[in-house]
């Protein structure tokens, strides 16, 4: 199994004509996710590269069955293109584009409150299950099929983690880049909770960076829902307060949002936190070699390990059982977009 | 994007804010004359992007037209320090010229975008004047807080709850409300991230005003706000970074003398992080973005040895998309159009990985190949302290 996505997912593109949703969807189908559709208001009709193009969202799900949808339109109309995959009933929306302004991913945020959507990103390298899908941009000859559980918010960081997991010979089962905005879709709890309740992911590499209180609630989160191992690592440890580094959510502000704080905060949570970022595969590594084969890892919280049943974007419903107990609870937890 | 506080009073003034009246001056002779007009004691405050002003001598009271012209004259041209601008200070080119206040009380409101709600969350605090932060920590109960839904905007509960959370009565809880909205008004349609009055204050007289106002914008708005760009002062910025800003590339000064160049936000993080961690202190942080051309990394390298401090350089590249042996064409021809001569050291992984170190090696340049993140940094700091 995996989160997210998987054999069952069938993408539509949103912006497919334009040279990086060209690039990249022809890059996701090759990898062997099943790309069934694009979406490029006026060209609809058209075949681009072999995939059908539509002129909305909502035709390519009548037609082609789209389930998922990867956007790589301009900022100024990105907005948009999130709302209209979710008023056409897409499960699982990947927005890569950055630059979206906040107060547009604010008003999107509220509209797909309460929706049974989840949106990942924006500003984000996408999702891979490796072996299984890809809907993003990372490059997919790194990955390997596996037991890791990868969760980001940074691109070619998350790509250092995975060569490094890959290079040890562990494999991941799905890797999400949440992305670097101050106001994103799936959060690191988000994740979390659906890398808890996947039967296949036995330990977790979360890769954090300065600015919010993401990590820390992921931290708060994992002492009170995890039963499996996470291994943390946060950059920016050298930032310096008040500037933006890079991305829009990456910025110490107020004295709160240092690497030192959410450091300590994960530590005292009990996951392992690595200092170099060179030491987050050797840390996993470590984990897993202590784990070893499908045996799960002694529980450390007994209840309350919140075992989504439903998961959004994925259509099948069977849901192996951990073994050992403390799989009830909140069935409809998992499911739906939580923020 | 941050903006002067007389720039943010007009935007404040455009939304119906109550302003001390008042007018920017780049002479002492103007300031004097806009003294005269305002009649009474004046204030002259430095116009400089960095908070805590008034301790750094950037503010002074004027009780004539000559006191005004006096004042400015101490300020403009001055190198004001403050606690946010750096040990070298910061060059005043403008003053503003203010009615001086009778002030009651102080107090404070601001708004800003509440990550973890992912709402704009309005703050008000009786405790005015002061960093709010130092009240965040301290005092967290004197603080309200009110989030907005952007689908109903600002409503009477949210300015009420403010009012009274402020203690504000009778006409002055009125007038708070629509100080508020007005406010929020101001946020909303000009893409902020930040819009803070602090202090707000109560004249003698019972009104209320923003005495100081600070704005910060998002810049990811910028592009739906020309009105807004057209107040950005280069000369509050950082000259390097003004020049990367124009080739897409993130660049950010640092102290130290090892210069890195990464491709993406994290992993330049990360990069820094693990400089120093090998003993050595980052000159800079530098995302040339997650592609990467040959034309970026030529306009990086240009930014990174134009900075003096420089004395090595680590390249820090995961390819993915981007290919390493396009990655070594690009790094080959920069280093021999710009003629570096510093010690590069060059860590790259990805797509067609050999094929790029096989070019770097047949270059005929010295360059350092390193295996790995920490390799990399070891090499650089080495290379550093040698050079």
């Amino acid at each position: 199994m995996s989160i997210l996505v998987d054999k069952s997912t069938r993408v539509v593109v949103q912006g497919v004509t334009g040279k990086e949703g060209t690039f990249h969807a022809l890059a996701c189908r090759e990898y062997g996710t099943q790309v069934v559709a694009g979406v490029t208001p006026g060209k609809g009709g058209i075949v681009h590269e072999g995939i059908p193009v539509f002129d909305t969202v909502t035709a390519s799900v009548a037609k082609e069955g789209a389930n998922t949808s990867l956007i790589f339109v301009p900022p100024a109309f990105a907005a948009d293109a999130i709302l209209e995959a979710a008023d056409a009933g897409i499960r699982v929306i990947v927005c890569i584009t950055e630059g979206i302004p906040t107060l547009d991913m604010v008003r999107v945020g509220r509209a797909l409150q309460g929706r049974d959507t989840r949106l990942i990103g924006p500003n984000c390298p996408g999702i891979i299950s490796p072996g299984k899908a890809k809907v993003g941009i990372m490059p997919g000859h790194i990955h390997r099929p596996g037991t890791v559980g990868v969760v980001s918010r940074s691109g070619t960081l998350t790509y250092e983690a995975v060569g490094q997991l890959t290079a040890r010979g562990i494999g991941q089962s799905t890797c999400v880049g949440i992305g670097g905005d101050p106001i994103i879709g799936t959060t690191f709890v988000d994740a979390l909770r659906l890398f808890q309740a996947d039967s296949e992911t036995e330990a977790i590499l979360m890769i954090g960076e300065i600015g919010g209180t993401a990590e820390e609630d992921a931290a708060a989160f994992v002492r009170s829902h995890l039963s499996k191992p996470v291994v943390g690592f946060i950059c920016g440890q050298t930032a310096p307060p008040g500037r933006r580094m890079g991305h829009a959510g990456a910025i110490i502000s107020g004295g709160t949002g240092t690497a030192a704080e959410k450091m300590t905060t994960m530590q005292t949570a009990g996951i392992t936190v690595v200092k170099s970022p060179a030491e987050m595969g050797e840390a996993v590594a470590r984990l897993v070699r202590k784990t070893p084969g499908k045996s799960r890892v002694a529980r450390k919280v007994s209840a309350g390990a919140g075992t989504g049943r439903k998961r959004a974007g994925s259509a099948r419903g069977r849901h192996a059982r951990p073994k050992g107990g403390s799989t009830s609870s909140s069935s409809k937890r998992g499911s739906g977009r939580r923020r | 994007m941050k903006i002067h506080e007389y720039q943010a009073k007009a935007i404040l003034a455009e939304f119906g804010v109550p302003v001390p009246r008042g007018r920017v001056a780049v002479t002492p002779p103007e300031a004097a004359a806009i003294a005269r007009e305002l009649g009474g004691t004046v204030v002259v405050k430095a116009q400089i992007h960095a908070g805590g002003r008034g301790k750094g001598g950037g503010v002074k009271l004027a009780k004539s037209p000559d006191a005004a012209q006096q004042a400015a004259s101490q300020i403009l041209g001055m190198m004001l320090k403050t606690h946010q601008t750096g040990p070298e200070g910061q060059k005043v080119k403008r003053v503003l010229v203010e009615e001086g206040m009778d002030i009651r009380q102080e107090l404070y409101l601001g708004i800003v975008i509440d990550r973890k709600v992912g709402l704009p969350a309005i703050m008000g605090s009786s405790a005015g004047g002061v960093e709010i932060e130092e009240v965040a920590r301290t005092r967290p109960d004197a603080i309200v807080k009110v989030h907005v839904d952007p689908a109903t905007s600002v409503r009477g509960f949210h300015t009420r709850k403010l009012g009274f959370g402020l203690g504000l009565k009778g006409d002055l809880l009125k007038a708070g409300a629509d100080f508020v909205s007005k406010l929020y008004r101001a946020f909303a349609a000009r893409d902020c991230s930040l819009a803070e009055i602090n202090p707000l204050v109560i004249t003698g007289d019972g009104r209320l005003l923003a005495l100081d106002a600070k704005m910060n914008f998002d810049d990811n708005a910028l592009f739906r706000h020309p009105e807004i760009q057209a107040l950005r002062d280069l000369d509050e910025e950082s000259p390097l970074e003004v020049e990367a800003s124009k080739f897409n590339l993130n660049y950010i000064k640092l102290d130290g003398n090892v210069g890195c160049m990464v491709n993406g936000a994290g992993l330049a993080m990360a990069t820094m992080d693990i400089i120093k961690l090998a003993g050595g202190e980052p000159a800079n942080f530098l995302d040339v973005g997650g592609g990467a051309s040959a034309e970026q990394i030529e306009n990086a390298f240009r930014i990174l040895i134009s900075d003096r401090t420089v004395r090595a350089v680590l390249i820090n590249i995961f390819g993915g998309i981007l290919r390493c042996d396009r990655l070594a064409e690009g790094v080959i021809k920069a280093v021999k159009a710009l003629n570096v001569k510093l010690p590069i050291v060059i860590r790259m992984e990805g797509t067609n990985v050999e094929l790029g170190k096989k070019m770097l090696a047949e270059s005929g340049l010295n360059f350092i190949t390193a295996e790995g993140m920490k390799d990399g940094a070891e090499k650089v700091v080495r290379a550093a302290r040698s050079a």
